[in-house]
């Protein structure tokens, strides 16, 4: 549920061109970000919220240009820090939606450390974290994404680092929520975009983006039109884990892993299929999903966690009512005369 | 030979309490010093922590002490050398006689003095026998044999017994200065309100103590420091770090913004943090932050959510902030960054005192990239320097660098309560909902200042960031005519805050042969050395400098009105090399001290008799 208690609706009904903004988009044209920016256009009128209560807030690198297209406060922040700067706005004031736009390298080099502890805290912001797999905006080098030897413009033998797997870092952060979605599918997109600003918490939403210039065709495998319904399954709450283009194809549970398995083959039924369970608090089972690679496996696509829990901004405000109702300091002229003092 | 109880009238006298870090060494000071308040003294305090939180018993490096200065007249400082000296036991003495007067009275537990303490603590023969304490009066007190004889009568097991022995050697400065039991007996009864046994035992141990005073042969002087005429009013001792803390609150309060501490913790600002930590009832909300990035950054993100963004830090956590104080330069955002400086460079000195990151606070980012920077001198006008900042960091829009140090933050002297009423009024510049003519780089007149548009007011949507914008619209630019602007805007917007702020007071004629000019935390013992001259005719005058950026417009004027400047800092000349940039035409003197240690009135005395001399 949208807690609204949090954040005022709108009295008016919103719609699209109420969150242009009047700036010049000036990402490259076949940008996967142009995307994005469709999809939160389209989501927020429908969130409802008031539109003065939205804030965005970005770090640096080309998908940090976000805040400037988007009609709404917005606050174009410094490398890596986009995070904490919006941990610190919504703890200010919880009555604001607030999103993240960030990069892979924002987010998990430079602002690594600001990542983890924000997810750790469960503050309820929503991160949309555009994975190009590189660093765009200093023009190609690569980022701890990366796929392991590729050759880049600082590794020109390829590289030698391990990429981070985006939902194994989430979840090893204890976030609570994470979904996954390619940038040419902007309905799914819509649809999880949708999911985050309900959940209560930190949403991770991370979008895999294809950076035309320095990466093009980096998420290729999973996301090209022509093979992505073997290669891709869309994870959907109560709904087993099926895919293929034929719809024939599934995810088991067998023993401690999953494995994809044919409908119709060796008796396997509809029934065998593993059930996702995006509410469960127990990540186990959600972070094998979001694990799979291809092409050995599908990669999950929806909302693969979105675990209840408290958020920080909430219980930092019900620590600071209830301060106020039992302590006997109401003011500061309270403090200065509370323990020992002495008239002269 | 003097005769016993002789008593001798001083105007002020330095009280240094040593022993081991688990002796009780703070609790005991805080608690004399507390009577000699309550007996109308002024005084000053500050703690001597060891850098260990548990160095070996016993050692050198396990030393923990309390200074305290008292006094009939006005208390600048904590005091250089110490009249009295209470050590708990052999390493205690050793590490702390270069501190002692010569003549000094000496509090001694003679029963640590065993061999193998001796040793540790670097001695070959006790100091007690060989003769090295001639010419001091040494009060000698076998405590533990002398606790347990007192506590006999009472059902108390030997560690209590042990942790009373901090109270017995109370019980004989109380007798030594004349106080009266009945505060020290009552502060006991509350302080372990719920335990019977332990009140027990200490009041037992403090009155056995001070039986002990008045019966030893070894107390030939008692002493007497009458009332200090102090303003009248109500009084509290307070350290530098918690009225910091509660400046902050009380501007928070003043202005109707909400304080937001984003902080991340660092000796010795770390009691900052702890304090408004406290402070929920009044609202505050305090973000223990993942490292001082995230500090000051979440504090900027609160800031732009329209409260009062602080962050607290010492020398190293500003390094790290450098980069997002340049985001509150060129977004114009409130912001207080409060730096308790330490000794440096690195990790240095934590728990050492130093002035050494005033070139940082004015110069150390990228860019032209201006702000305020001022700095507190007293422990207690801590409070109202931390209220200061706040006031002028949301009036003028800008971050705000508050200097204060490890001296000032832990060190204590008396604050006289104010009405937080009383203090000046606070008027963030907050636009109003829907204004059709708001544009977030639209800008007053006279101050330069832009308005403060709080996300969720309806009407204000805007963009602010760390790319340079265009002036009135806010949008990117990389114009290289509006970037000179805007430079000039925000440096000319800083200088403009001059306008608003206190002449520099003259301590002493306001011409003459020599200024002794210095800023921040000295300003205790420049005083003290000072007025000393003043008072044996020497033409010498005294200006502290709070504010530094911008400096007090009448600077120029009282620097020039001298024959000599000498301008006294405890770093190698970061401020005389400021002066020097701002008035070049102006010859200084410096004198510097770099060790960790604050100014002593003697040193600063000498060097001033020879400048007039030369
Ligand atoms: C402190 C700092 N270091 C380095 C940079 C340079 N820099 C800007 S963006 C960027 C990487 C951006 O990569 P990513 O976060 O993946 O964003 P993308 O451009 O790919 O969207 C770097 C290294 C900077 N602006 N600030
Ligand atoms: S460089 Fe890549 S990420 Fe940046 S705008 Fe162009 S296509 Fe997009
Ligand atoms: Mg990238």
């Amino acid at each position: 549920m949208i807690n609204y208690n949090k954040v005022e609706k709108s009295p008016v009904e919103l719609s699209k061109k109420d969150f242009v903004s009047d700036q010049m988009v000036k990402w490259c044209p076949g940008c996967g970000a142009h995307a994005i920016l469709a999809a939160v256009s389209n989501v927020f009128p429908k969130i409802g919220y008031k539109k003065e209560n939205f804030a965005m807030v970005s770090g640096i690198g080309c998908s940090s240009r976000f805040p400037y297209y988007v009609d709404t406060f917005g606050f174009h922040g410094i490398h890596g820090r986009a995070a904490a700067i919006a941990s610190g706005l919504k703890v200010a004031n919880p009555g604001l939606s607030v999103w993240v736009a960030t990069g892979d390298g924002d987010s998990m080099a430079i602002g690594g450390n600001h990542f983890i502890h924000v997810l750790r805290r469960n503050i309820d912001i929503n991160i949309l974290l555009f994975n190009n797999r590189i660093y765009g905006l200093t023009k190609g080098q690569f980022s701890p994404t990366t796929p392991m030897g590729s050759v880049t413009k600082t590794s020109p033998h390829g590289t030698i680092e391990h990429p981070f797997t985006v939902s194994g870092l989430v979840m090893g952060s204890q976030g609570t929520f994470f979904a996954r979605v390619p940038d040419n599918n902007v309905k799914l997109m819509t649809e999880v975009l949708y999911e985050a600003a309900k959940h209560n918490g930190t949403a991770v939403v991370e979008i895999l983006q294809n950076c035309i210039i320095f990466a093009d065709k980096v998420h290729d495998m999973v996301t090209n039109r022509e093979t992505k319904e073997d290669r891709q399954v869309i994870l959907r709450h109560g709904e087993p884990v099926i895919f293929g283009k034929d719809r024939n194809k599934g995810i088991i549970l067998k023993g401690t892993s999953l494995e994809v398995v044919e409908i119709g083959k060796n008796g396997i039924t509809e029934d065998d299929i593993l059930v996702h369970d995006m509410y469960s608090t127990n990540p186990g089972i959600q972070r094998m999903l979001g694990w799979m690679k291809a092409p050995d496996y599908p990669v999950a696509m929806g909302v693969i966690r979105a675990a209840p829990s408290e958020s920080y901004d909430d219980l930092a405000e019900r620590q600071i009512e209830t301060a106020k109702k039992t302590s006997d300091i109401q003011s500061v002229n309270d403090l200065l005369r509370s323990g020992e003092t002495w008239e002269i | 030979m003097v005769q016993k109880n002789a008593v001798r009238e001083l105007e002020d006298v330095v009280v240094k309490f040593v022993g081991d870090s688990g002796d009780g060494m703070q609790l005991t000071g805080t608690l004399f010093s507390d009577v000699a308040a309550l007996a109308g003294n002024d005084l000053a305090t500050f703690p001597d922590f060891p850098a260990e939180i548990r160095a070996p018993h016993n050692t050198i490096a396990g030393v923990s002490g309390f200074q305290m200065h008292m006094g009939k007249r006005k208390i600048y400082t904590p005091g250089d050398m110490c009249d009295v000296l209470v050590a708990m036991n052999p390493a205690s003495l050793k590490a702390n006689m270069k501190w002692v007067k010569p003549g000094a009275t000496l509090v001694i537990d003679t029963s640590t003095f065993d061999e193998k303490a001796i040793e540790k603590a670097g001695y070959t023969l006790s100091p007690l026998e060989d003769g090295s304490l001639d010419g001091y009066q040494v009060i000698k007190a076998p405590v533990t044999d002398l606790i347990k004889e007192a506590l006999s009568d009472l059902d108390i097991d030997k560690r209590l017994a042990e942790r009373t022995k901090n109270m017995f050697v109370l019980g004989i400065l109380f007798y030594l200065f004349e106080r009266d039991l009945e505060l020290p007996l009552n502060f006991i009864g509350n302080k372990f309100k719920d335990k019977k046994k332990v009140v027990e035992a200490n009041q037992t141990a403090l009155k056995a103590g001070y039986n002990f005073g008045e019966t030893t042969e070894t107390i030939r002087v008692t002493f007497r420091v009458d009332p200090a005429p102090l303003e009248k009013g109500l009084y509290r001792n307070i350290t530098g770090n918690v009225a910091t803390a509660w400046g902050l609150l009380a501007a928070a309060e003043r202005s109707g913004r909400t304080l937001f501490l984003g902080s991340y913790p660092i000796t010795p600002a770390t009691e900052i943090l702890m304090e408004l930590s406290k402070h929920k009832s009044l609202g505050a909300k305090v973000f223990q932050a993942e490292d001082e990035i995230a500090g000051i950054c979440s504090a900027i993100g609160a800031s732009f959510g329209g409260h009062m963004g602080v962050t607290t830090t010492s020398g190293p956590g500003l390094s790290l902030k450098s980069e997002a104080l340049g985001l509150a330069v060129i977004t114009e955002l409130p912001l207080v960054v409060v730096n308790v400086q330490r000794a440096g460079p690195s990790t240095g000195m934590p728990t050492k005192s130093e002035q050494s990151d005033l070139m940082q606070a004015l110069f150390g980012r990228n860019g032209e990239s201006p702000l305020m920077v001022m700095a507190a001198s007293s422990p207690a006008n801590c409070f109202y320097y931390a209220y200061l900042a706040s006031k002028y960091a949301m009036e003028h829009m800008c971050p705000v660098i508050l200097l204060t140090d490890g001296y000032l933050g832990f060190g204590s002297e008396l604050l006289r309560i104010p009405d937080v009423n009383d203090l000046p009024a606070i008027n963030p510049p907050m636009a109003d909902p829907n204004d059709p003519k708001y544009k977030p780089y639209s800008r007053d007149e006279k101050t330069l200042v832009r308005k403060w548009a709080a996300p969720g007011v309806e009407g204000l949507r805007h963009r602010v960031g760390g790319l340079e914008k265009t002036n009135i619209d806010g949008n990117v630019s990389t114009d290289p005519l509006n970037h000179q602007l805007m430079v000039n805007i925000r440096e000319e917007k800083i200088a403009r805050i001059a306008d608003y702020l206190p002449l520099l007071e003259v301590n002493g004629e306001p011409e003459g042969d020599l200024l002794v000019v210095g800023w921040g935390g000295t300003e205790g013992a420049l005083t003290s050395a000072v007025n000393r001259m003043q008072e044996e005719g020497k033409s010498i005058s005294h200006v502290q400098f709070n504010y530094i950026k911008p400096l007090p417009k009448n600077t120029r004027e009282v620097l020039s009105s001298f024959k000599k400047i000498v301008v006294c800092e405890l770093n190698n000349g970061q401020f005389v090399n400021y002066l020097r940039m701002m008035f070049p035409e102006i010859p200084y003197n410096q004198f510097n001290k770099v060790q960790g240690l604050p100014f002593h009135v003697q040193e600063l005395t000498d060097e001033f008799t020879k400048l007039l001399e030369e």
